[in-house]
């Protein structure tokens, strides 16, 4: 899932303070699970919000929040349609692929981000997400017995491990694990030590942010005349 | 400030709430400022419950549940000892002091610890003077009326 978590409230409220109608928009999929914009978040940060504003003189400024099943997908933001027009700004929960769906939605309405999109991760242990895709574009996770040293090392050493890997952690932080640790703990249980012998071929970063924003197109699923935009 | 602040108490049913009835049964002093909701565990209460009640005007909001290890739920009265340090935190991003909430421990069995809780939270909250947030006293009042009628429906068994 998309991991996220939220701005600090001073820096959301200077973002809209010089609106009229603010509407806060939860997202309820990937920034549900983590806690950071589904519907309790999105009611916590209009609370926060109103208050905040008040502070600041901007009392006047009308908060509303609503949550949607999913902000990155325009069928489902179908639902905001007749009530954004009410509003002069939202204010997105949403991760970055949220707030510019949004956008590109409603464009006479202001779109802001209310979270700081962090990582593709996995919940590690209650209240604790960890990175673990880059989305590269090139998964090689096959080669490396399911662990990415693109997102887990800390140099991205594909041939790998470097001179500072320590007791299996890494010598940016005690409390990051050396990846190149854990693909040969997983290699050896495995049985597949000898595999990392061969030199691995450096990476084809084409595929990744390479050339701008990348699309994934199926043309067996694209409806004629609604195919990928121009 | 000329009068006395207003502080809400979120009680936990199983203590605080009982400990509560006990100070009045015995006829124990404390403030009358402060207003008792009871919830069935702290581990109940939101922190948009508790943001909602600054964002009404109230002064003040102690939590008051079991000792620590003493939870009918078996660990409410922690969840909620983290939802108030967050709550607190983002108080502090605000501009409202922090030290308008807190949370106390305390069994059925003290009554006497009940009236000092709130003695305690009183003289902590006076001193900050009234909440910047209260727009009129009849929507705090009928705010707080509200957030009665929510929890004892949560006790109930409700939401």
């Amino acid at each position: 899932m998309i991991v996220a978590d939220r701005k600090k409230i001073p820096e959301i409220r200077d973002m809209v303070k010089d609106h009229n109608r603010v509407l806060v928009v939860g997202c309820g999929t990937c920034v549900t699970v983590c806690l950071a914009g589904g519907e309790r978040e999105t009611g916590i940060i209009g609370s926060a919000l109103r208050m905040s504003l008040k502070l600041a003189g901007r009392e006047s400024v009308v908060v509303h929040e609503c949550t949607i099943e999913r902000q990155c997908e325009d069928a489902f933001i179908d639902v905001l349609s007749q009530r954004v027009g009410d509003y002069d700004a939202v204010l997105s929960l949403g991760c970055g692929a949220g707030v510019q769906a949004l956008a590109e939605r409603f464009p006479k309405t202001a779109v802001y981000p209310g979270l700081n999109t962090q990582f593709m991760g996995i919940l590690e242990s209650q209240g604790v997400w960890a990175e673990k895709c880059a989305g590269c574009g090139n998964c090689r996770l096959g080669q490396y017995f399911g662990i990415c040293p693109i997102t887990r090392c800390s140099k991205r050493q594909l041939n790998g491990p470097c001179g500072s890997s320590r007791n299996g952690k890494c010598e940016v932080s005690d409390e990051t694990d050396c990846a190149w640790q854990l693909i040969y703990d997983r290699a050896k249980s495995l049985d597949k030590v000898s595999m990392l012998e061969s030199l691995a071929v450096p990476q084809d970063w084409s595929t990744s942010n390479d050339g701008g924003a990348r699309k994934v197109v199926r043309e067996d699923q694209c409806i004629a005349g609604m195919g990928p935009k121009a | 400030m000329t009068r006395q602040p207003v502080i809400l108490a979120f009680c936990c049913h199983y203590c605080a709430y009982a400990a509560a009835d006990m100070a009045g049964s015995m006829r124990l002093q404390y403030p009358s400022n402060v207003r008792v909701l009871r919830f069935p565990c702290t581990g109940k209460i939101e922190e948009n419950y508790l943001l909602a009640a600054f964002e009404k005007g109230v002064d003040g909001v102690l939590v008051a549940g079991c000792l620590e290890g003493g939870c009918h739920f078996l660990e409410g009265n922690l969840r909620a000892r983290k939802r108030i340090q967050r709550v607190k935190q983002i108080l502090a991003e605000i501009g409202i002091e922090p030290e308008r909430l807190e949370m106390f421990n305390l069994s059925s069995a003290e009554g006497p610890r009940f009236a000092e809780i709130v003695k305690e939270m009183n003289d902590r909250v006076a001193p900050l003077g009234a909440s910047p947030l209260r727009t009129s006293e009849t929507r705090m009042e009928n705010g707080i009326a509200e957030m009665a009628v929510q929890a004892e429906k949560a006790v109930q068994g409700g939401n």
